[in-house]
């Protein structure tokens, strides 16, 4: 830069003004830049399930298909709304009701009705009103705060089934539990692992506590038989163990709501003080309203209360108070028998198209050539069918095929469709053949 | 700066924490028959404590200036209509799919656009959808427990209750800087800036972006500027909390120009966003936070690192809640019948901010109310201590907090001579500053 001929003092003033604007430009750009708290971080790995979405997303391939996250699709593979939910929706438009907050255990009424939905009106610890609960954020959020409320309780481990639903281990790991594992499936003959199942609960500590799939097992649609059930249950009494029930499938899995509680309520008959969370995501369709519920059955009302007042202390800090639709939904459906109903026929006839996808999927594999064992797909229940795929497999059937599940081999049902179902057996007969 | 290696460490380990060894013979509680025996009753939480306090008192002159939320000008919860309109268009239009882990991204995006600015450089912020503020603040604390240098975190003294319990509970120390003087009833700003030069480098800062809860007192712009100062100098990190924008002032661009001085200036920040009272979506817990990273590889570190956060805790966000801002802001019309909507809660509690102070007066009253006059946002900080409080609800069943804090927004033509004639028996020939 030519300067024209200036004092040698207004030179230095400028050049000192210069230096300044310098330096603090500097220093603003600095504090984004070099000195920014987060440029050391590194990318964290992508969620196995949700990140299926994701890499599926960016797949131009025409006929790709996914099988991934468990949503259910209708025949034509769309995501499906139940009527009565729309029903529900209308109805509360027309009550023209307000957006207060609602309490930090939500709407009573909800978890009211909620509890009855799964322990059953006539349950005698419902009807000595010692069950208790929280409206909760769907699964997730009730596993999150009853792990955190029992890490502050004096619990240090807690016992899942090889395999779980992945996001257990995190959930229960961030909520300070250390997570063992308990033997489950038996992944050579596709099977309930039971004898070592039985091994493991015996081996259990006593007090720990046992994390059981109330009804369709995730990822591997096997349930054990209520002749099972019933020595677990004995099991886990004389152990001292503490069970704690994952009810994410009540009235998908078998299309009855009354059977698929059968596991929970001879517990809750053979005097287990047992604790639940469940989901109304698959059931009631209600995924993105993230609606759920968390409760105790205690040895009386006053204790069973005590606990739900230390639950609102673990929501608090975390949310403050759960969001009101998807409560307000499904009251409005569960208190009215005519909603109820087609609530009953609407989830039925979910679960019946799955049922038949599983006896399509298993023919066409025959069809296709293959002469492998595919009876579990059938044997299995809910909206998974555990494969058997491994880790290889999965991925060149994503690569070749563009057929996109789980690494684990863990196929949503919900996904396959008429429409898709001979191409999914082609592909999954061509991977393992 | 504080070196990294701590976050290096955290790094290095996959997002799922690995737990230490416990003994294997552990054993934890009593037999599984007594499980919850010893469980004693938590504590009722302070504020929503006392709203079931209000909802359960049976006297007819009950009032309600407790909870933070919006009444109209007979006491009724008020939906907005644009927020109902929107409602009706979702009816036909939104399915109940998952949202993604980090939330509905075209609402995520008219969110950070709201609070930063139409020009705002969306590619280098990292933002989620969260559950309203409290879910946001917990995001944020989590996030800075498991990834920034400093496990310190300074908030306002007084602050909104949870804000403690919240970082707390993501393993930060919680301390304070001194922020409103009792003895004023103003803003201590000499309090302020030597608590934040005492705190360590690159401690973070909890700012209330306006309308500061409970006190209503926001620094000026020239407050801004000292703070800022030694805020850079000290390299501290801001998190803004923003639960009122729109609503404090009446126009959300000011109320966001606190924000926006920050992040034009280059600062790094995290902000988390609240739409209950601007939008009135209260229940329907709808809300953000973000981080301002220096560029899109960072935010999109960032972003896998929040969604680790997010999935173990509640997977994905309610989805009803962010359609219903998202469909509004996607709208121009319903736009701007949202901005007015959203002026004229402002304007009425402005008015009854005025007409409270008039009305202590006309009751007698010889006490300066002039902070409240002052003040800004749903509350007024009274300066009224714990057992004038108390009176006030023994005796006169008025439901307010103890720290002396009204909801103006409680106030309306009907309560407010009662109400203010109660402030003044209990303040008559008291003090309503400390010394």
């Amino acid at each position: 830069m030519i300067l024209p001929s200036i004092s040698r003092s207004v030179l230095r003033q400028h050049s000192k003004a210069a230096a300044r604007y310098a330096t603090n430009i500097h220093a603003s750009r600095t504090m984004a830049t070099s000195s920014s708290p987060w440029s050391q971080f590194e990318m964290a790995p992508t969620d196995p399930i949700v990140g299926l979405n994701e890499i599926y997303n960016k797949d131009d391939f025409p006929s790709k298909v996914i099988v991934g996250v468990g949503a259910y699709r209708d025949d034509l593979g769309k995501p499906y709304v139940l009527p009565c939910v729309r029903e529900a929706e209308q109805i509360l438009m027309d009550k023209n009701l307000d957006m207060e907050y609602t309490g930090i255990a939500g709407e009573p009424k909800f978890v009211d009705l909620a509890l009855k939905f799964v322990y059953g009106e006539d349950s005698v610890p419902i009807q000595e009103n010692r069950v208790h609960g929280v409206q909760a954020l769907s699964g997730t959020g009730g596993l999150r705060v009853f792990g955190e409320l029992m890490a502050k309780h004096g619990h240090k481990h807690i016992y899942v089934p090889n395999p779980t639903w992945g996001n257990h281990i995190p959930i229960f790991t961030n909520s300070g539990l250390e997570v063992r594992k308990y033997r489950y499936y038996d992944a050579e003959s596709s099977d309930l692992d039971f004898t070592n199942m039985m091994k493991d609960i015996k081996d259990m500590p006593k007090g720990s506590l046992i994390l059981l799939h109330a009804c369709a097992h995730n990822p591997t649609g096997m349930d054990p038989t209520m002749e099972q059930w019933k020595e677990m249950s004995e099991t886990i009494k004389k152990q001292g163990l503490v069970p704690f029930f994952d009810c994410a499938y009540q009235g998908f899995a078998s299309g009855d709501p009354v059977k698929d509680a059968s596991s929970v309520r001879m517990f809750v008959e053979d005097g287990h003080l047992i604790s639940m969370v469940q989901s109304f995501s698959k059931n009631f369709g209600l995924y993105g309203q993230r609606i759920g519920a968390l409760s105790v059955v205690g040895a009386d009302e006053d204790e069973a209360k005590r606990v739900v007042s230390q639950m609102k202390m673990v929501i608090r800090p975390m949310y403050s108070n759960p969001p009101r639709q998807g409560a307000r939904i499904v009251t409005t459906i569960l208190e009215d028998p005519r909603l109820t109903q087609d609530f009953l026929d609407q989830c039925r006839g979910m679960a019946d198209r799955i049922n038949l996808m599983r006896t399509l999927l298993q023919d066409k594999l025959a069809e296709a050539g293959s002469t492998k064992n595919w009876d579990h797909i059938t044997k299995q229940i809910g909206m998974f069918a555990y494969s058997g795929l491994n880790k290889d497999q999965v991925m060149e059937m994503r690569e070749k095929h563009h057929v996109y599940c789980t690494a684990d081999g863990r196929i949503s049902m919900a996904g396959v469709t008429s429409g898709n179902v001979d191409y999914i057996a082609n592909a999954i007969h061509d991977v393992s053949k | 700066m504080k070196s990294h290696q701590s976050a290096l460490t955290i790094i290095l380990l996959s997002c799922v924490l690995t737990t230490t060894a416990f003994s294997a013979t552990a054993s934890s509680t009593e037999a599984s028959t007594n499980i919850w025996r010893d469980v004693p009753p938590g504590p009722p939480d302070a504020i929503l404590g006392i709203a079931q306090a209000f909802r359960e008192c049976t006297a007819e002159n009950k009032v309600n200036v407790c909870v933070g939320a919006y009444r109209d000008e007979k006491g009724q919860p008020w939906v907005l209509p644009s927020v109902r309109s929107a409602e009706e268009i979702m009816l036909s239009s939104e399915n109940k799919e998952y949202l993604p882990i980090e939330g509905d991204s075209a609402f995520v995006n008219k969110a950070l656009r709201f609070a930063y600015g139409a020009n705002a450089p969306l590619d280098r912020i990292a933002g989620v959808q969260t559950l309203s503020g409290t879910g946001a603040c917990r995001i944020g604390g989590e996030f800075l427990s498991q990834f920034y240098s400093s496990k310190n975190i300074l908030v306002p003294d007084p602050t909104w209750g949870n804000h403690h319990k919240i970082f707390k509970e993501c393993g930060l120390t919680v301390g304070t800087y001194r922020y409103y003087d009792r003895s004023t009833n103003r803003l201590d700003l000499q309090g302020m800036l030597e608590d934040l030069r005492n705190a360590p480098d690159g401690s973070t800062i909890l700012l209330h972006a306006c309308a500061h809860n409970p006190t209503g007192c926001d620094p000026t712009d020239e407050q801004w500027d000292q703070l800022l100062d030694v805020i850079r100098q000290k390299q501290h990190l801001i998190f803004f909390d923003s639960a009122y924008q729109g609503f404090a002032s009446g126009d959300a661009e000011a109320d966001a120009k606190a924000l926006r001085r920050v992040m034009d200036a280059g600062y790094p920040m995290l902000l988390a966003q609240s739409f209950a009272k601007n939008f009135g979506l209260y229940g329907e817990r709808c809300g953000t936070l973000s981080v301002v990273c220096h560029d899109a590889a960072q935010k999109d570190i960032l972003m896998s690192q929040l969604k680790c956060i997010v999935r173990p805790m509640y997977s994905s966000p309610p989805k009803h809640g962010s359609s219903i801002v998202r469909t509004v802001l996607s709208d121009e019309k319903l736009t701007q019948q949202y901005y007015q909507e959203c002026a004229s809660m402002a304007d009425r509690i402005q008015t009854m901010r005025q007409r409270l102070v008039q009305a202590l007066q006309d009751a007698g009253s010889s006490h300066d109310w002039s902070h409240i006059s002052e003040q800004i946002g749903m509350f007024a900080f009274t300066g009224m201590s714990a057992e004038m409080c108390d009176t006030l609800t023994d005796q006169y069943n008025i439901f307010l907090t103890r720290d002396g804090r009204i909801s103006i927004a409680g106030l309306n033509d009907d309560n407010l001579g009662y109400v203010a004639k109660a402030i003044h028996s209990v303040t008559d020939g008291k003090s309503i500053t400390s010394n």
